[in-house]
């Protein structure tokens, strides 16, 4: 197997005298989409905050691309789109791109490029404001596309889009994979786990599974997803 | 420090606010708008005008600026594109002057302005260079702006960001010896002054006013808005924390 892209090992973190993740390792592998599956506030988010450097850690260690997670030279190399769209409501989408395209130091063709990538070409000229949710969504993404990251960290990139886009974003992360990115993706909807090559599911701050859809259906003894989670639960719940 | 992502903050700073001239038309005719009532407050007591116009001319500058600022700034924390940014290249300095920059560019128009007005239409009358009085109207825009900038860091809410104005400026305003000379205040507050920027604002602008060019204390005030424009740059930098809990 290839060295890892990002290693994670015991991660503790603690927001407001709450433990989020106990104690947390796993690692995540090039040209994998890693899906992260589990309940709202279960530390998905979290997790993901800790790997692109954003969140305060009690202990243990992040390293991305063998750097410290959120040191300055990962800042061009890893994406991050948050699970609220970040962009400027009263720019346009080109502008609002054309800004970080000037941030990243890419090329003026890119802006094109990635808006055309989450299918708002029609739209270039709208205002952020004046978009649907979904469409806010993508031009979010669009963002972290901008300079081709090498580790993109997606939290809930697809919530509230139609299937098909839907598809055809998820068409979009694996083109990004087969080209050796490593992905993250985060997901509370357990349909789009068998999307992704690999499955973390989670629950309070604990990994209950971590394995290819394939595996974790046939661990489970179950068909799908879902039932696979809540059959893990069940278990581990009987253990403890 | 990165010219090239200062720039990119200015140019996307310029670009939101053009497409928001009600803020823009504010920014601009309400300093014009109150510098004409005080005109005409004082319309039997020119020499009140004569003495106040000038220091006003700074002060609503730092003012206004302060507001838009603080409030911008705040927007940029609560809508998670700071957070964003701070994943980026970006750098926190770079940000801030950014900002500062593109604000900056308002200030100029803003000041030249009021300025304009004053001069031209309601009679303020300046012994010193007018000039002079423009670089101190825009060099407290400055001022206001990176106030404005530092102090977004502690308000959690556009309602807060908000109170900020009469709880930091307000006092300073009355400080400043627009109202009454510092020599004749409580001993405290005389002391207290020296410590507030608008003292050095209003200083200034009234020894322009009465005839003073670039020199001795009218220099002296110019070098100590700037520390204070560049101080509250960095520690507004240091208090945009990378990670947060």
């Amino acid at each position: 197997m290839k060295n890892p892209t990002i290693e994670i090992d015991a991660l503790r973190v603690v927001r407001g005298g709450h433990v989020v993740l106990p104690n947390l390792s796993i690692s995540m592998y090039p040209g994998e989409i890693t899906g992260l599956l589990g309940p709202s506030g279960c530390g998905k988010s979290t997790l993901m905050r800790a790997i692109v450097g954003v969140q305060v850690v009690e202990s243990g260690a992040v390293r991305v691309l063998g750097e410290p997670a959120g040191s300055r030279p990962l800042r061009s190399r890893v994406g991050y789109v948050t699970q609220a769209p970040s962009v400027y409501d009263d720019l346009t989408i080109t502008a609002n791109l054309g800004y970080f395209a000037r941030v990243y130091g890419v090329p003026k063709e890119r802006i094109a490029e990635v808006i055309d990538t989450v299918g708002l070409s029609a739209h270039a000229h709208k205002f952020v404001r004046n978009l649907s949710g979904g469409q806010r969504a993508r031009v979010s993404l669009a963002t972290a596309l901008l300079n081709r990251p090498e580790v993109l960290i997606l939290d809930e990139p697809t919530v509230g889009l139609d299937p098909v886009l839907r598809a055809e974003l998820w068409d979009t992360f694996h083109q990004l994979a087969n080209q050796g990115a490593t992905l993250l993706v985060s997901s509370h909807v357990m349909d789009e786990a068998e999307r992704c090559d690999r499955l973390v599911l989670m629950r309070e701050g604990h990994i209950l599974a971590s394995a290819s859809p394939r595996e974790v259906l046939l661990q489970s003894g179950t068909t799908n997803i879902e039932e696979a989670f809540l059959s893990l639960v069940r278990t581990m719940e009987k253990a403890a | 420090m990165t010219p090239r992502l200062t720039f990119a903050t200015t140019l996307r700073v310029l670009q939101q606010l053009r497409h928001d001239p009600r803020t823009i038309a504010l920014l601009i005719v309400v300093p014009v708008v109150l510098v004409a009532l005080v005109k005409w407050v004082f319309l039997d007591q020119d020499h009140v005008f004569q003495r106040v116009g000038v220091p006003l001319l700074g002060i609503f500058p730092l003012t206004s600026m302060f507001l838009v600022t603080s409030i911008t700034m705040l927007r940029e924390r609560t809508s998670g594109t700071l957070e964003r940014l701070l994943t980026t290249p970006m750098g926190k300095f770079d940000l801030l002057a950014g900002y500062a920059l593109g604000f900056g560019a308002i200030a100029v128009v803003q000041g030249a302005t009021v300025s304009l007005v004053a001069f031209g239409l309601l009679g303020l009358e300046v012994e010193g260079p007018v000039a002079l009085v423009l670089m101190f109207a825009v060099l407290n825009a400055l001022v206001g702006t990176c106030l404005g900038l530092l102090v977004s860091a502690f308000a959690r809410s556009e309602f807060q960001a908000v109170q900020f104005m009469p709880a930091f400026l307000l006092p300073q305003f009355l400080l400043s010896g627009l109202l009454a000379p510092r020599a004749e205040m409580a001993r405290a507050l005389e002391i207290l002054s020296d410590y507030l920027p608008m003292t050095y604002a209003y200083d200034a602008l009234s020894r322009v006013a009465a005839g003073q060019g670039f020199e001795g204390h009218v220099a002296g005030d110019a070098v100590i808005l700037l520390g204070v424009t560049i101080a509250s740059l960095a520690l507004g930098a240091a208090t945009l924390r990378r990670r947060t809990s």
